[in-house]
Formats: C-alpha cells, structure tokens, sequence
C-alpha cells in the first residue's frame, strides 16, 4: 500500500469515471427530457409532467409511423433469417459446385456494397420498378443487404453443429425434412437467435434506405418521422421528439436485456483473428 | 442422389441449391446488381429530372475526371479521411482496446455497468443518438456548455468535424471493445504473470506481451471499423454535411449531390469511387485473413 499504489489506483478509477460519464451523459436526456414541462435540447432536472406523453400519443403519424417500422422490421427480419438459415445450412453440407468461391464473394460483397455506396441505383431502380413507397419493396432491400453477413455468421454456427447427429437421425429412417426441423435447428438455435437479434436492431434503426425509398409520410417508419419532426415548420418539434425518441427506443433496449441475461454479449468464434 | 460422401444432411445438390436460391436471389436483385449499375449511370450524365432524366447520355469518364478536380470532392474525400482516421482507427481503436484492459480487472457490477452504457451507446437507432448529441453539443442548453460553464459555444457549427469525430468514438467504440475483450482472453494469463512478476510496467506488457498475441485482432478490427465509418452515412443526421461543407463526409456528399441536386450520374461516379476505395480495403483484409489461416 504505498503511496504510490494509492496515487495509481485513484488515477485508474478517475480514468474509469470519465469514461462512465463519456457514454452516460448523452443518455440521460432520453431520461429526463421526455417527462419535462418545458424539454429543450439539453439537461436539465424536469419539471415532472406527462404532458408530452399525451401530445405524443395525439400526434397523426407518431404511433402510425412506430407500426410501419414494426412492419418493415418484422418482414426484413423474417426474411433475413429463413433466407440466411436455409442457405447457410445447405452451404455448410452440400458441396455445391462453386460453393468456395460464392463464399468468398459473398464475404467480399457483404463488406464492399453499402446502402451508402449504391443509394442511387436502388433509388433509381426502386423508382423505375414503382416501388418508391412500398415498404415491401424497402424491406427487402433492407433484407437483401443484411443477407451476406447473415449467411456468413450462421454458417460459422452450422459447421459447428456436428454432423454425426444427422447421420443418425438418417439411419433411423428421417426425411431431410425432419433432420433439418428436429435435429439441426433446435442445436443451431443460439446462432439462428443472434441473426434474428442482429437484423432486428438494424433494420430497426435503419435510416438511409427508408428515408430514400419511402417519400410519402404515411408509410414512413420511426426513424425517418423522428427526422421530419426535427424541421417540421422550421424548428423541432420538442414537446413530441423526447418521448417519441424514448419509445422507439424501448424495443431495442428490451432486445439488448434479453440478449445480455440470455447469451451475454460476447463474440462466440465468428470473429477470428 | 447424394455424389459426395460430405453431405450428412441427405439433402443433394439440387434441394442445395434451392435452399441457397432465394438468398441469392435477393442478393443479386438489391445488391450486385445495383453495384454493378452504378458503374453504368456512373458514365452517364443522368438527372433526376430535366431532359438528361428522360434520356441519359453516355459521357464516358468525364465524371470521374470533374469529381476529382470538383473541390467540394476532393475536400469531401479529405474529411473522410480525418473522420476515419480520427474516429475509427484511433478513437474506437484505442479506447476499445484500453475499455478491453482496463476492465478485466475491476469488480463485475462496474464492468458491467461500463459494458452496459457503451453497448447501449452502440444499439440505440441513429435518428434518436443524434438528438441525444444535439443535446449535448447544443448552443444555448447544451450539456457540454453547461459543463464547461461556457454556453453559447455552437459545437457543431464552430467544430463540426471534430464534435462528428467525439460522436463517432462514442458510436462506435463497441465493437472494438468486444472484439479486444475476447482478443485478451486468448492471451496466456501465464505471461501476464511473468511480466507482472519481472516488474513490467502497463505498457511495457501491452506492447511486449500482449500486443503480439493480438496483432490479427488489431488488423482485421482497424480495417472492419474503418470500412464501416467511412461509409457511415448518421454523420447527415448530426450536420447534414454544414455548415458550408465543413463536414461533408462522402456518404452525405454522394446523397446530396444526387437526391439534392438531382445529378444522378455524377453522384454515381462519386459512389464508383467509394466502392472502389471499400474493394481495396476488402481485399487487403480477406488477403490477411488468408495468409493466417
């Protein structure tokens, strides 16, 4: 217990505290603004009132805008996971013709092409094919740039899945069919989980592509109204911006919980050195 | 039906692909091709309305020669170099890897607290953390003025690069967290004994024991967080590229240029260039990856 012992341990908590307050001070507004009479854009201790709960709910297209993006979200998700399953189960098994090289570009393609990268050719072809304002349309797009690194992170969960169970769930006489449903997806499920959680957050929070895709307001998800709120009439609107902000929080911060009790957040293999 | 003796699944080669298919499908239509048609209308002059809009000429490379000499790219492409060095490859580098160290040691409840907030910082959807910086970094209210006892210092107008930059950090840094926290657990904790007991100091262990063990972790880290920055388009929703360009990384270039001023063409020839710029770094990458496997 030196002095110098002592001098080094504060040092290292008071480095720990800034950092603390680094990734907590921006947070707490979502805390105090939403319930403040008078919520700014900045901290302060509120004013307690429920006031712009209610201005939020009266709001035309708040709640509308929280089901379109459960909409774009549910089906972008959905087809993530059963697309990327399915192809990452049979590209772990099959030796398709091929396979190695499709691999490799699916890895090079899930990193190079960006909705940042390529925003003028899907709202180009979005607009020739009649589909700006389809949320369909914007949820398979969505789905389609989230597919590679799917297919890539289940493969990684499938070839570690052995393959012994199936050979003897073979013998004993079951279709493919049934390998797949009794045997594989119920070991797989921890990696089928973590696509599902992972596409659900970023489709979730996704902003460009539905910004640019789906123009009339009506169609428009969470993140984008949130946006328009911000100069909607030349200033932002701040009685409906906290707690809007708030509950389109809320289900991501829900998924986190469960998935941090559940699994823990760790990578499991995948990244690799 | 089965022709290698690998398949446990009883598949076969056509069910395969037909499991593959519609993946490959969605991928092909929303992904390679739009890629590849960029390079097309990248040579065009096509508009979003107007004559050129109707009819698109072919003008060949002129686009990418008028984006190089255009100084809003070439100062775009200088600010995307700044936000990728100062955000990615040292802020979420370094304070990723010092989070990963310096947490393994304290108790469980304030790792996970620390793990907690940064996660958080990383999940919550962009539209909601750009008010949440608009709050701090505000010029009237804002948390930071307050704290420095300073208001009326317009952080995003006054210091647009560097408050995207201090965003970006505080975005990002999760990711290199967990990547150095799972990094550190394959170092033998009888090394970090040894170095302990020889009397080396914090950084002489970082950089003679541990650093050597996750040398690969810090390539494929650096690059991954690089290509993700440099393509990360939330700096929009923070300054929307202002004022006066100050802050107009390329993502928010390439959008204003095509869907603000309708010249499709000539922001496809600047996304050409992106991809182009994202290939390198994927290919340098997948070479590392390769060479260590």
């Amino acid at each position: 217990m030196s002095p110098l012992w002592m001098v080094r341990r504060i040092g290292f908590y008071v480095l720990i505290a800034v950092v603390l307050a680094f990734f907590a001070v921006p947070m707490l507004w979502l805390a105090s603004a939403p319930f403040d009479s008078k919520p700014g854009l900045g901290l302060r201790w509120p004013d307690w009132t429920l006031a712009n709960v209610v201005a939020t709910f009266d709001h035309p297209y708040a709640l509308t805008s929280l089901v379109n993006s459960l909409v774009l979200c549910v089906i972008a998700t959905v087809v993530t996971t059963v697309f990327a399953a399915l192809a990452a189960y049979a590209l772990s098994r099959v030796r398709i013709p091929g396979r190695d090289l499709l691999l490799y570009l699916l890895l090079l393609l899930s990193s190079v092409v960006t909705g940042t990268a390529a925003m003028v050719p899907i709202f180009v072809m979005m607009l020739q094919l009649g589909l700006i304002n389809s949320q369909f349309g914007t949820a398979l797009v969505i789905a389609g740039g989230m597919l590679p690194a799917a297919i890539f992170i289940l493969k990684d969960f499938v070839d570690a899945v052995p393959r012994s169970y199936e050979e003897s769930a073979r013998v004993f006489g079951a279709s493919p069919r049934q390998v797949l449903g009794h045997v594989v997806l119920p070991v797989a499920r921890p990696g089928v989980a973590t696509i599902f959680v992972w596409a659900f957050v970023n489709a979730w929070g996704n902003f460009l592509l539905p910004f640019l895709l789906l123009r009339d307001v009506g169609q428009q998800p969470a993140a984008v109204l949130l946006r328009t709120l911000y100069d909607e009439g030349g200033s932002a609107n701040l009685t409906v911006i906290p707690v809007f902000s708030l509950l389109y929080s809320i289900p991501v911060v829900v998924l986190y919980l469960f998935v941090s009790k559940r699994y823990g957040f760790r990578f499991h293999g995948g990244i690799k050195s | 039906m089965d022709s290698s003796g690998l398949d446990s699944s009883g598949l076969g080669v056509r069910r395969a692909v037909g499991f593959v298919a519609p993946a490959l499908v969605l991928i092909g239509v929303f992904l390679v091709f739009p890629a590849l048609w960029t390079l097309y209308i990248g040579i065009t002059n096509y508009q979003l309305t107007g004559p050129a809009a109707a009819n698109p000429r072919v003008v060949g490379l002129d686009n990418v020669v008028n984006a190089v000499r255009d100084p809003l790219f070439t100062n775009s492409v200088w600010l995307t170099a700044l936000f990728v060095l100062g955000s990615a490859v040292i802020g979420q580098n370094v304070l990723g890897f010092g989070l990963a160290w310096l947490l393994r040691t304290v108790r469980p409840v304030l790792r996970r607290t620390v793990e907690g907030l940064v996660l958080l910082s990383w999940i919550l959807p962009g539209t909601v953390v750009a008010y949440l910086w608009f709050a701090v970094l505000s010029r009237d209210t804002g948390t930071l003025g307050m704290l420095l006892g300073s208001p009326r210092t317009a952080w995003l107008v006054q210091y647009p690069m560097t408050s995207l930059i201090i965003f970006n950090v505080w975005r990002g840094t999760a990711f290199s967290m967990l990547l150095y926290t799972s990094a550190l657990a394959a170092v033998p904790p009888s090394q970090l004994e040894t170095a302990r007991l020889a009397g080396a100091s914090g950084w002489q262990t970082v950089r003679d024991v541990v650093f050597p063990h996750i040398r690969g972790h810090v390539l494929t880290n650096t690059l991954l967080i690089s290509l993700w920055t440099a393509n990360d388009f939330t700096p929009f929703l923070l300054t929307a590229g202002g004022p006066n360009h100050r802050s107009e990384v390329l993502p928010v270039l390439i959008y204003r240029q095509a869907l603000e001023s309708g010249q499709l063409g000539y922001a496809s020839a600047m996304s050409m260039l992106l991809l182009v710029g994202n290939l390198v770094i994927a290919l340098v990458y997948l070479r590392l990856l390769r060479r260590r496997a």
